[in-house]
């Protein structure tokens, strides 16, 4: 089985996901921190519920048991391996 | 609307309710002091702190502190800042806390602990109260309080917040808190940024040996959001919703405002009747009966909007019309986080303005102050629902559409475009295209609206708009009164004596201003005191029209004597005044307190004035040249 790690904005929907790491986006101060504050914590896992149309933006996803409304360049901070 | 006041009791321990959004802080604060907190379902209800008081089994009087919910003590936004000043000691006028109690969601505990762990860290005595018990039972999650009372090393209580005695076991553990009291020592190595993963890891493993490692998702709520959140089905369900309430407004009100205007005109009659024609008679059926009577009228209309603000407040459903907003709110330059202060505005712009602690980013926290007071709050709903009832024919339209109630909507509609316009205006000047407007927003459980909820949310807005009524449209009217009743006309006058009146003078001295909007110079005279509440205008052309007239017709009730005194194009072009005039001075003063300075308020106050004038004058010629 290959691992292959994507950013959770590249996420296909429905499918489960395991955070591997989290990372800050320049154009978003402390997004690192606050994502791991939400439970965007290596080891989780995550799924991508729903795209907005149109655009894809911003997008649902389910980490845990709690459903949190992403932007795209948010979820762009969390990488991600298929289980 | 009220504020909260921090009063201090400097006697006491203190204790301070700590946990993240949407765990039931609220509604455990309310079950532990009785007071009534606003509950609802979606993150951000408490965004001030609220100090309560009661006494503990053993007769201890304690102190407890409501806090904003926040997901650490790493705050985002200016409501997890008053968390987290709290709890560090740096709140003004609020000691550091005794005890801190930390609410944990029972049906998210791997999230909720990991709050626990960083109180602890920091020093504070603390205490966990499991919320939610009864939730996590439904879904199959069952916990030992005491193993994980062991697991943490802190005292663990079962609690369910929204049921009567569902507070026993913690009350009786403050108590024993109480006993083995230590003495908060702030330590300062809190921050270090490795902690929230160490902590997740030792959740984790809590979490494993007690058997609850299991990630158990709400069912129910997530086939909910399947159809909800659709990108083709939601919009139109939102959007259904709201015209829902608009039509509602006006089919379900009918039945008790005509028992309301019935029994304001019997008074005013028995009055006529029983009372010596005098200044005393003049002054109760002319002033107060025709006055706050015209506003009264309005309550099933205010109460029928609340109830279903409030019922999509606790279902849940909120958020996730913010996330389906979102992108629209990002054309303008705004995030879905907008979305619940402005939603609140509809209610009264003062709460809507404070909702927008929440709001992480500055600039778009400013763009929201400043476009809040443009939703239709509920104060300008007399005055709508006063010209549509003389203006708008009471008629069905394709297909069992209410004309009027259509009029409403695209009122409020008007509102909702005028401010994103605004919105986008702004944006043209205060946005660097570079930046990423955080979102980062939780969509709750579902939950049923609560009937007990409901009633007291209902029953606080009754009482709260009868004591404006009672309070300072009473007091406006009786000056108004005065003003319009004195000096009374000279000798061999031809026209009704309030022309010669005070208040006669001032409203034909603003005439001029706005003759060219269409507004005559009893509209010109209505305008001022509605400076202090918006609906005071509706009970200030009461008055003088009541004055105006002549004999026995000053009973009669407003409405016939605008539409058969105005032209459509007056009416028309004062419902567009409506839309955007900036009219209540408590407003402006929130403003000012919310955002720090005069800036915001100045800048608030020239646009919509500018709006103001501009959309009434434009709507005046339209109308008068093609309705004639």
């Amino acid at each position: 089985m290959t691992i292959t790690e994507f950013s959770l904005d590249q996420a296909q929907t429905g499918v489960t996901y395991r955070v591997l790491s989290v990372h800050a986006n320049p154009h978003l101060a402390h997004s690192d921190q606050h994502l791991k504050d939400l439970g965007f914590l290596p080891g989780e896992f995550v799924i991508l519920k729903k795209r907005a149309l149109p655009g894809g933006d911003p997008i649902v996803v389910r980490i845990g048991s709690s459903n949190f409304a992403l932007r795209r360049a948010e979820a762009a901070c969390v990488l991600i391996e298929q289980v | 609307m009220q504020e909260s006041k921090i009063h201090l009791h400097p006697t006491g321990p203190l204790f301070a309710l700590v946990g993240h959004p949407n765990c039931g802080k609220t509604a455990l604060f309310n079950q532990l002091t009785g007071s009534r907190q606003k509950v609802a379902n979606y993150a951000g209800v408490t965004v001030e702190r609220k100090e309560g008081r009661f006494q503990t089994p053993a007769g201890v009087n304690v102190r407890v502190l409501d806090l904003p919910g926040t997901y650490s003590l790493y705050p985002r936004s200016i409501d997890e800042q008053i968390t987290c000043n709290v709890l560090m000691g740096r709140a003004t006028g609020e000691k550091t806390p005794d005890v801190v109690i930390c609410v944990v969601d029972a049906t998210n505990l791997r999230r909720s602990l990991r709050i626990v762990l960083a109180v602890e860290r920091l020093g504070l005595p603390c205490m966990v109260a499991l919320n939610m018990v009864d939730e996590a039972k439904a879904r199959g999650i069952e916990i030992d309080a005491s193993k994980l009372s062991n697991a943490l090393g802190l005292p663990v209580m079962a609690t369910v917040a929204i049921q009567k005695g569902g507070d026993a076991a913690l009350r009786e553990a403050i108590d024993q808190a109480l006993i083995n009291r230590k003495t908060p020592s702030l330590s300062t190595q809190t921050l270090a940024p490795t902690a929230v993963e160490n902590d997740h890891k030792r959740i984790q493993e809590i979490l494993s040996d007690l058997l609850l490692d299991r990630v158990v998702p709400d069912l129910r709520s997530e086939r909910i959001d399947q159809v909800i959140l659709n990108p083709v089905v939601g919009p139109i369900i939102l959007v259904a919703i709201l015209f829902f309430i608009f039509q509602a407004m006006f089919s379900l009100a009918e039945a008790p405002m005509e028992f309301i205007i019935g029994t304001t005109e019997q008074l005013g009659s028995l009055l006529t009747i029983g009372l010596p024609d005098n200044w005393l008679r003049s002054l109760l059926i002319d002033g107060i009966i025709a006055g706050v009577g015209g506003v009264v009228v309005f309550l099933p209309q205010i109460l029928i909007l609340f109830f279903f603000i409030l019922v999509l407040e606790e279902s849940g459903y909120l958020p996730r019309a913010a996330f389906l907003l979102d992108r629209l709110m990002g054309s303008v330059g705004l995030s879905g986080r907008s979305f619940i202060p402005l939603l609140s505005s509809f209610a009264c712009a003062i709460p809507g303005i404070i909702a927008t602690r929440t709001i992480p980013s500055i600039r778009d926290r400013m763009v929201t102050i400043l476009i809040a007071p443009l939703m239709t709050c509920s104060a300008r709903l007399p005055v709508y629902a006063l010209l549509i009832s003389a203006f708008i024919p009471s008629q069905e339209v394709w297909g069992g559409l209410e004309l009027q109630g259509l009029v409403m909507f695209g009122l409020y509609f008007i509102g909702i475009f005028g401010a994103l316009v605004v919105a986008w205006f702004l944006k043209m000047f205060t946005s660097k295209n570079s930046r990423v407007r955080p979102l980062m927003m939780e969509l709750p459980t579902y939950r049923l609206p609560r009937i007990k909820n409901l009633a007291i949310g209902l029953w606080q807005r009754a009482v709260l708009f009868l004591k404006r009524v009672g309070g300072i449209i009473m007091i406006m009217t009786i000056a108004l009164w005065f003003l319009a009743s004195f000096p009374g006309a000279p000798d061999g006058a031809v026209g009704p004596s309030i022309e010669y009146s005070f208040a006669g003078m001032i409203g034909h001295s603003l005439a001029f201003i706005l003759e060219p909007i269409g507004f005559n110079w009893q509209i010109a005279i209505a305008l001022v005191p509605g400076m202090a509440a918006r609906e005071v205008a509706v009970s200030a052309l009461g008055t003088v029209y009541a004055l105006s007239a002549t004999g026995e017709a000053a009973a009669e009730s407003l409405i016939p004597i605008i539409s058969a005194q105005w032209s459509l194009a007056t009416g028309l072009s004062l419902l567009a005044w409506y839309v955007f005039a900036p009219q209540c001075l408590s407003t402006i003063a929130t403003m000012k307190r919310e955002s720090g300075g005069w800036k915001i308020p100045i800048i608030g106050l020239v646009y919509m004035f500018i709006l103001a004038y501009f959309c009434a004058w434009v709507t005046f010629k339209l109308a008068s040249s093609w309705l004639g």
